[in-house]
């Protein structure tokens, strides 16, 4: 029992730190960016390829992801997606589904169809007693650094003065431009540091998901279950959103796994029954 | 009509460049190969394409004066894209033999435009027990899984196992693993005490595993899809399930010779059963891993590759037989009894069933001499029929 919540909080955790860059693009910034993925994909080639053709460090791999998928944020959405704030939804879906496409291809081109694998370092593997249970200790390493990042978060959002400067533009780009924002700039920071924690996601989930050129399509659909049951006004939501859905899939697959795999669409469609904004959406958020 | 004869041209000019012959496309016999080559699949697609090419280059391309060409296709691992390319290469490309089929649903796809076509569709990969009743056009050079599976439940019950847990991916070949190792463990005094089935695209091993772990059982018996065994292999070592005193036992899909070394020492000691092993010691075997290493950068050849070797084997000797001719009916004929020494072993095609008869092996990963990881053969069970079938 305790097994399967503790495995259930260690893959929410990780759903978070994947989809939380999509929740601040698509609350925050409106835009509907389906590629996602394709930078929590990034995120896990980096790692893999440094690991395994490099010999790099796991954990020094880490960082290199986040900062690697940062700067491919900041390079696409300096050229691309800048062109894109104004437009609608759908111009903004056929644009980012079709850069997918084309991200899968490059990354198939490139390194080839298969799966990318890593061998972790021995002190992340290997299980420890704690409380009767037997916990997985990447698990509790990917349960720490997540749930640190999640903090670190809410309190940049929340306490730093680049944390209401974005609010701020967020809630009338015209009125904060005037005041002497750089708006710009800071939707290009925001959109690297999105991009960037999907590629530390990526990194970390390497043992858990694996990592392959379909990744952004096969996890798509989790992103965006998070997304939408947490509503997307602030970071709160899609980190319980993420949370509920880990441990409803781990749970459902451990106790009913004959409709395991429905489990979640489940959870998503009894919570926008009940809050068709999302767990904690408000009436007034875009 | 302009842009069809540019079409041809198009696809014309590719292939004598690709092939670097000018030969006319009337005097060469097409065989068309379907394979997944992107997808999760692909390392399918790979090994069987690369195991096609090699018989060619080693046997000679060339029958009664023509020459055997292989058009290859992705059908990135999806059943109506399979359907559709299988048309096309029939209907356009007029091929003479259809070959190839990553996966059960793919094959299954085809077996109808084969049947209407009345072209030999040599089935090289896909191993649902039911295939080859799906079309009397089919051949099948790869395995079936209750074929493999018998081995290995056998063993377990013959070596102290007396409880067992099952995880398949569920799907027709998964089934068939999973029904057959409860057959065959049961009838000789074992008891599965958890049958699991995981979805076929599941992120996360991680709560069958343990509920694997839950029911306490001697050994876990294992079933993924070509290309998936590492990742599970990752998670049954995170899991611990080794040192909970679990063993793991498995068909040979799980420690597959391609994806075999990246596993690491979490493999040592695995006991599947399969028919193919990269190890197996015959010379005719030797000689095909070094050739399949040396053309293709180091990449060593699995079961899939056998399957592509043994099926381009089939179409180009039943071709011999026919003296060139290229009817349906005559070449599945032809192709019907054969019997030959595969890098796999001996191989034989049932005349009843047109399934493949083979030696099944029981196979224990070790470190060789080498420091790589081989799935060496330690039993064998000669001219295996598909038990399914031979069961009716």
């Amino acid at each position: 029992m305790l097994t399967v919540l503790f495995d259930g909080i260690a893959y929410g955790m990780l759903l978070f730190i994947l989809s939380c860059g999509l929740a601040v693009t698509l609350g925050l910034m409106n835009f509907v960016n389906l590629a996602h993925g394709a930078f929590a994909m990034a995120g896990g080639y980096v790692t893999a390829v440094s690991m395994n053709r490099a010999g790099m460090p796991f954990l020094l791999c880490l960082p290199l992801a986040f900062l690697a998928a940062a700067a491919l944020g900041v390079v696409l959405e300096r050229t691309l997606y800048v062109r894109l704030y104004g437009k609608s939804h759908l111009d903004q879906v056929l644009f980012s589904i079709g850069l997918v496409f084309m991200a899968m291809s490059t990354v198939d081109y490139l390194f080839g169809a298969q799966q990318q694998l890593v061998e972790l370092p021995a002190f992340l593997t290997g299980q420890i007693q704690l409380l009767g249970a037997r916990l997985g200790i990447y698990r509790l390493f990917l349960i720490t650094v997540c749930a640190v990042i999640a903090l670190l978060l809410q309190l940049v959002l929340v306490r730093t003065r680049f944390g209401s400067q974005l609010r701020a533009s967020v809630d009338d780009a015209r009125v904060a431009r005037g005041l002497g924002m750089n708006v710009d700039r800071i939707f290009a920071l925001t959109f690297a540091a999105g991009s960037g924690l999907a590629g530390l996601g990526g990194a970390l989930g390497i043992q858990l998901l694996s990592v392959d050129p379909t990744f952004p399509v096969k996890y798509m659909i989790y992103f965006l279950i998070v997304v939408t049951v947490g509503g997307t006004t602030s970071m709160t939501g899609p980190f319980l959103a993420a949370l509920l859905i880990g441990v409803a899939d781990i749970a459902g697959k451990y106790y009913l796994p004959e409709l395991g795999a429905f489990m979640i669409y489940s959870v998503m469609v009894v919570v926008l029954i009940l809050k068709p904004k999302g767990l904690f959406g408000q009436a007034g958020a875009r | 009509m302009k842009r069809r004869t540019w079409h041809a041209a198009v696809v014309a000019v590719g292939l004598s460049v690709f092939l670097g012959s000018g030969a006319m496309a009337e005097e060469t016999i097409k065989v068309g190969l379907i394979l997944p080559m992107t997808g999760p699949s692909a390392s399918t697609g790979r090994q069987v394409e690369a195991g096609a090419r090699l018989y060619l280059d080693q046997h000679g391309d060339t029958v009664g004066g023509r020459k055997i060409e292989l058009v290859v296709r992705d059908d990135t691992g999806t059943a109506d894209v399979t359907k559709r390319v299988a048309q096309e290469l029939v209907v356009r490309d007029k091929v003479d033999v259809l070959a190839g089929f990553g996966l059960t649903p793919l094959a299954l796809a085809a077996a109808p435009i084969a049947t209407q076509a009345k072209k030999p569709m040599v089935v090289m990969a896909a191993a649902t027990s039911i295939i080859t009743e799906s079309s009397p056009f089919i051949v099948r050079t790869s395995f079936t899984l209750p074929q493999v599976t018998t081995g290995i439940a056998q063993w377990a019950a013959e070596n102290g196992i007396k409880k067992a847990a099952s995880l398949v991916t569920d799907y027709a070949p998964g089934i068939d693993a999973a029904k057959t190792f409860k057959e065959v463990f049961t009838k000789n005094g074992g008891e599965v005490v958890a049958e699991l089935a995981v979805p076929l695209k599941n992120p996360d091993f991680a709560p069958f595993l343990q509920r694997a772990a839950d029911a306490r059982p001697d050994a876990l018996f294992v079933f993924v899809p070509s290309g998936f065994g590492s990742v599970f292999m990752n998670q049954f070592k995170e899991r611990g399930l080794a040192q909970a005193g679990i063993r793991l036992i498995a068909t040979g899909d799980v420690t597959d010779d391609d994806l075999l070394n990246g596993m690491g020492d979490a493999a040592i000691g695995v006991v599947s059963s399969h028919h193919y092993s990269a190890a197996h010691p015959s010379p005719e075997n030797q000689a095909f891993v070094q050739a399949f290493e040396a053309a293709n950068g180091g990449m060593r050849p699995n079961f899939m590759a056998v399957g592509g070797y043994d099926g381009m084997h089939a179409i180009k000797v039943a071709l011999e037989k026919t003296g060139g001719a290229t009817d349906g009916k005559a070449l599945v004929e032809a192709m019907k009894g054969m019997a030959w020494e595969s890098p796999r072993g001996p191989v034989a095609i049932d005349p009843e069933t047109r399934d493949i008869v083979q030696t099944v092996y029981l196979r224990r990963v070790e470190r060789g001499a080498d420091g790589k990881l081989w799935n060496v053969e330690f039993a064998s069970m000669p001219a295996v029929k598909d038990p399914v079938k031979a069961a009716k």
